[in-house]
């Protein structure tokens, strides 16, 4: 079975011109056995001019074969530069300190592209642990492109961070106006504190007369008690068509007890529900942005 | 559409790029320089540099502003010869990233053996990389200090086309432009140019090589001093044509000149519409609407939602 690298270096040796394909290649090469990281740090630097950024085209099967060589990894929204810098990242090796400490420099003096390109890359690092940190600080930041190169198709959050950080990360989703449904693991780690959370900010969102995203629901249905109940009866009532059938989505999934006779007030509503015309991924494919 | 190719954002707020594009500013270049007191250790120039490269382009882009940016090791902070050894080190890392158009602003303050060392380093780090320059003339002594700025470019063989003189006025244009070089002036209150004084330039000068910016910082400066000017070369008679290359093609001419600079950026991206914009943003705060180009009346304006 093919590594991430050679993934990464088949696809782009298919994908690019023949010169820059060779270019990319010696300098993966020379950074291989490298004393100093300086040929390394130019490379990455230099991929912007030498390799362009259009998108990375993949076919089922090299999804398929991403997915075989590191579960979780989704290339199929990453661009030529991306996929190039990440390859001289891996080409470069080195014990997994080594690794780390010369990634920790590279993201010192990161401009926003390579920001983007190294917390996509996340998944691929040797020693995933040692991460935790610098992905936090991704989700941190105030550059959405950023943040959701670790919160997106990326399987990194989902196995290593701690349900503090897990929740913070899809509330902030949901304040800067991004999305969830792009979040890998969103219901395996959805918890009642996370529930929690999101009920509040919808509340705090309704008091200054706002709106809040229909995803804010996806899983609150399985981990409701009263007062999110009374919440998602609230948005099922009176929120707009979208926001209706997302509630009506997490009513049918909760196992409270008031749910049931809630989701039948609507019996329309309910049948579509039950009937499975009305799903979660339905609905994001159909609103790509949320509100 | 205008491009101020020198002004510090850094030191500017949102406002600033808001009534700047509503001006007709498309793209700005951001030299790196001082932060108004020196930095005290190489960490804090390294935090510079990654911010312009970052997080203001980021910034720039919510308000329809493309955002450029030089890199360098300025001439005040050269005489700090720890430091600048240290930004030495790091600065080939910077230089080749995106949207970095020239090694600037670089040249004299005091025209100390420092400052020459280090103006010197860079010229040669610009021609290993293929890079264009970007030269502060000194406040002090101009006129000297631009002639010894342009003699040490020939001397390293750099190409007067692919170095910018900036800070200009009356004294030193002319021998600027007579070697070839691009010449910048900052319309700048007090301390550089009045623009009633540019107008006089380009009157006199007409409009090769010349072109104009706002140096706008920290300091009292103008952030609209480019329109403010071609509004004004307009009322006193300058031609169109000249109002134009003076404020928009001559600038784009020199910096494009890199390969990191290139007119379809703005033209082909949306109109201001900061929902699809760099992915959108976060600059507005979690619950504020994106600014979408609506007309609003004045009391709407007054309005802080």
């Amino acid at each position: 079975m093919a590594t991430p690298a050679e993934l990464l270096q088949r696809w782009l040796r298919r994908q690019l011109p023949g010169d820059a394909a060779d270019w990319l290649e010696a300098q993966a090469l020379a950074v291989g056995d490298a004393a100093t990281d300086r040929a390394l740090f130019l490379a990455i630097s230099l991929v912007h001019r030498r390799i362009g950024k259009a998108d990375l085209a993949l076919s089922a099967a090299d999804t398929a074969a991403a997915e075989a060589a590191r579960p979780g990894w989704r290339p199929a929204g990453w661009s030529l530069d991306q996929a190039a810098r990440i390859f001289l990242l891996l080409a470069a090796g080195g014990p997994a300190a080594r690794f780390a400490e010369r990634l920790e420099q590279l993201f010192a003096t990161a401009d926003v592209g390579e920001l983007i390109a190294f917390y996509r890359g996340l998944p691929l690092y040797p020693e995933q642990p040692r991460y935790v940190e610098r992905a936090a600080e991704g989700v941190r930041t105030n550059m959405k492109a950023v943040f959701e190169a670790v919160a997106h198709d990326n399987p990194y959050p989902a196995e290593q961070f701690s349900e503090h950080r897990w929740n913070q990360m899809v509330v902030k989703a949901l304040f800067i106006g991004s999305t969830l449904h792009p979040i890998e693991g969103l219901e395996r780690r959805w918890n009642r504190d996370l529930t929690r959370m999101l009920c509040d900010y919808a509340h705090e969102r309704w008091a200054a007369g706002r709106t809040v995203s229909y995803e804010l629901w996806r899983g609150v249905g399985h981990h409701a008690d009263k007062a999110a109940i009374d919440d998602l009866a609230r948005v099922f009532d009176s929120g707009a068509p979208i926001e209706r059938q997302a509630a009506a989505l997490a009513l049918g999934e909760s196992p409270h007890g008031e749910a049931a006779s809630i989701l039948s007030r609507d019996p329309i509503l309910a049948a579509a529900v039950r009937g499975g015309q009305i799903s979660w991924e339905g609905l994001a494919a159909k609103h790509l942005s949320p509100s | 559409m205008y491009i101020d190719p020198h002004i510090h954002m850094l030191a500017r707020t949102t406002a600033d790029y808001e009534a700047m594009a509503a001006a007709g500013v498309v793209a700005v270049i951001e030299p790196a320089f001082w932060i108004g007191q020196p930095r005290t250790s190489v960490g804090s120039y390294i935090d510079y540099l990654s911010t312009l490269v970052g997080w203001e382009r980021f910034r720039a882009a919510q308000f329809g502003v493309r955002h450029y940016c030089s890199i360098g090791l300025n001439s005040k902070e050269a005489n700090n010869e720890r430091l600048a050894e240290a930004v030495m080190e790091i600065l080939p890392r910077f230089l080749l990233k995106e949207g970095v158009v020239a090694v600037g602003e670089i040249g004299y303050d005091e025209q100390t053996p420092a400052e020459d060392k280090y103006f010197r380093a860079q010229l040669e780090l610009a021609k290993e990389l293929g890079m264009l320059v970007q030269i502060h003339t000194p406040h002090r002594d101009k006129k000297r200090g631009t002639s010894r700025s342009m003699a040490v470019c020939l001397e390293h063989k750099l190409k007067p086309d692919r170095v910018i003189v900036d800070h200009n006025n009356e004294e030193t244009v002319r021998e600027v432009l007579d070697l070839g070089f691009w010449a910048a002036f900052t319309i700048y209150p007090r301390t550089k140019m009045g623009n009633e004084r540019m107008v006089e330039i380009v009157r006199q000068y007409g409009s090769d090589l010349i072109f104009i910016n706002s140096s706008a910082d920290w300091g009292v400066s103008d952030p609209l001093a480019v329109p403010k000017t071609a509004q004004l070369m307009r009322e006193r008679g300058i031609a169109e044509e000249h109002v134009r290359r003076v404020t928009y093609d001559n600038a784009l001419a020199a910096f494009a000149a890199g390969g990191q600079m290139a007119e379809s950026h703005w033209l082909s991206p949306p109109a201001i519409d900061q929902r699809t914009l760099f992915e959108g943003n976060s600059v507005l705060r979690g619950g504020q609407e994106p600014r979408v180009e609506t007309k609003r009346s004045a009391k709407e304006r007054m309005l802080i939602e």
